[in-house]
């Protein structure tokens, strides 16, 4: 491990009981839903992450327990260090709360997983979809979501599939 | 199939002030067809007369679903879809994809392939500034600069099509170095390129930055302070022109940064103007790298000799039985990665440019993400547009060098 990152590490184990892994260099710290915003408030005002890179999550399907991760990277630029923080998360009514408070940066990254995963964040000032259009139905990154394909339109057969395709027509 | 909904009055309350309820404020839809949102971006903005009270940023028209799609695909084939996000900045994507996927399975890249990759990136980093300076001066009604910038850029355009066969998704960068070596003409063509260019960059200089037409346009814009850039996570040349010196490229140098000598750019007024003289900086700075690249250009192989990942030589197929089977391997199946993620950023030229790289031990990743920077930047628009006029925030999106690729995945 990077020597920088040792007492930081060290600071959430004692602080949190955090459990963490090692891969490639880089270091991922296992954390609670409760816990995560303590955490990113301690990472951000004592030891100087200013920078939530990014938020993202994994989903881990047909396991159910923990059916997602939820995964912070944050970037020390005083200390050129980096982070990651993982927050293991239940299938059924996945809740994390949000952590717009401590970064801005989290907001637009929150309705993005909530878009793509379906992971809701307690909390969030503005909890609508960010990519897909409004009424959409499903979450298309979850591993259960059809990657889905497009019929391919011949002579013979364009209307007929042309009437079952989902755009809007006039 | 979609069905149209009574829309929930209630859900969007939250994202314009009272006073438009009242019909003290107009709301007004900008895009998402308008020249000046740089792609298909749509704002919806909350004016009193002429002043920007609100903007609320509508994306997702461009997303194309690269990130589940590259779930369905092996690492060497996912790649491909890589250029195709940021249509800026194809190499460097491929590049941050290659050095994700170097780093998950532990793959080294030769030294020449590392330079030139280094000259590659750069060179696409000054094309995609062009880009940016001619659409900026063009949002700011200076026409002739669009035409000299795609000049120049038609040249590296030529440089990339000579390496690659292919002007924008070049695909050239590939997990443990490069696709092929590249051609004897490319050290003229990139010293030619090198030559004419600064003097170019003066002409561009000369129209713009002491015009004083352009000057009352940009002065005192679009505000941003760095403590505000970090917390919105803006990076790039917009956190730089805020007085904050971060750049991956120096502070965590990839492929060999660190042998070369150049500066970063800093201003500290955090205004579009001088977002403006950050990039001219950069151009020079580009300059600088390439030309010392070339220079100490090592010769050498460009791809790992690691076959279990990289395709081997044509030539050794036909002599090598196992040159043939691995060939035949990664062709098919692919190779697979170890369990374990990462996260690996480039300093692309919007600023930093993460791929999360998550395998399953299988031939296809299980978890990629973009960490794009253009997200990040657009994400703060709405927070330093507020009590500007409309004109303004045409300056203020153009200064933020967002493509709508890149942000919508």
């Amino acid at each position: 491990m990077d020597q920088k990152l040792e007492p930081i590490v060290k600071a959430l184990q004692e602080q949190f009981g955090a459990t963490y892994e090692e891969f490639r260099g880089e270091v991922h710290v296992f954390l609670t839903a409760e816990q995560i915003i303590e955490a990113l408030t301690l990472l951000r005002d004592k030891f100087d992450f200013e920078l939530l890179s990014t938020m993202t999550a994994s989903d881990y399907y047909p396991q159910r327990s923990p059916r997602f991760h939820v995964i912070y990277q944050l970037s020390s630029l005083a200390k050129n260090v980096t982070v990651q923080l993982r927050v293991p998360v239940d299938g059924d009514q996945p809740k994390v709360p949000t952590a717009t408070r401590v970064y801005e940066a989290a907001n637009w990254r929150e309705r993005e997983i909530f878009d793509m995963f379906g992971i809701e964040f307690e909390g969030h000032p503005d909890p609508r979809r960010i990519l897909m259009p409004e009424g959409t139905e499903g979450h298309p990154l979850r591993k259960d979501f059809p990657l889905g394909y497009e019929e391919p339109q011949f002579t013979f057969n364009f209307e007929e599939i042309d009437l079952r395709k989902p755009y809007a027509k006039e | 199939m979609t069905q149209i909904e009574e829309v929930n009055y209630e859900q969007y309350k939250h994202l314009v002030s009272e006073r438009a309820f009242t019909g003290e404020t107009m709301l007004l839809n900008m895009g998402p067809q308008h020249p000046s949102t740089h792609g298909v971006l749509r704002l919806l903005l909350e004016l009193d007369g002429e002043v920007i009270v609100n903007a609320v940023p509508d994306i997702g028209f461009l997303h194309t679903g690269v990130e589940k799609n590259m779930e369905a695909k092996t690492y060497l084939k996912a790649e491909v879809m890589s250029d195709r996000l940021d249509y800026m900045n194809n190499l460097g994507n491929n590049l941050a994809y290659c050095m994700a996927v170097e780093k998950l399975v532990d793959l080294d890249v030769p030294p020449r392939a590392q330079a030139l990759r280094v000259i590659l990136v750069e060179l696409q980093r000054i094309a995609s500034h062009l880009v940016w300076i001619g659409t900026f001066g063009l949002d700011l009604a200076a026409m002739s600069v669009f035409l000299y910038a795609f000049r120049e850029r038609e040249q590296l355009l030529d440089i990339f099509e000579l390496c690659s066969g292919q002007r924008m998704m070049t695909t050239f960068i590939r997990p443990g170095g490069l696709w092929r070596d590249v051609p004897v003409e490319f050290e003229t063509a990139v010293r030619n390129f090198l030559k004419i260019f600064p003097k170019r960059v003066d002409e561009y200089e000369a129209l713009l930055t002491k015009n004083p037409l352009f000057l009352d346009r940009l002065l005192g814009i679009g505000k941003l302070d760095a403590a505000t850039a970090l917390q919105y996570g803006v990076t790039g040349p917009m956190l730089r022109a805020s007085g904050v010196k971060w750049d991956l490229r120096k502070a965590r140098p990839y492929m060999g940064y660190e042998q070369y000598d150049f500066d970063i750019p800093v201003r500290t007024e955090g205004d579009v103007y001088a977002r403006y003289l950050v990039r001219v900086q950069e151009f020079r700075e580009s300059m600088k790298i390439i030309e010392q690249a070339l220079n100490k250009l090592p010769m050498g192989p460009v791809r790992s000799a690691n076959y279990k990942f990289v395709p081997p030589p044509r030539s050794e197929i036909g002599v090598s039985m196992e040159a043939l089977i691995h060939h035949f391997k990664l062709w098919t199946e692919g190779f697979s990665a170890p369990k374990g993620s990462v996260y690996s950023a480039v300093e692309s030229p919007r600023g930093e440019l993460g791929v999360y790289l998550e395998g399953d031990g299988g031939p296809k990743p299980h978890r990629v993400h973009w960490r794009t920077p253009s997200f990040s930047n657009l994400s703060v628009v709405p927070k330093i547009v507020k009590g500007h006029l409309v004109a303004d925030l045409v300056a203020i999106l153009a200064s933020t060098d967002i493509v709508l690729g890149d942000i919508d995945r």
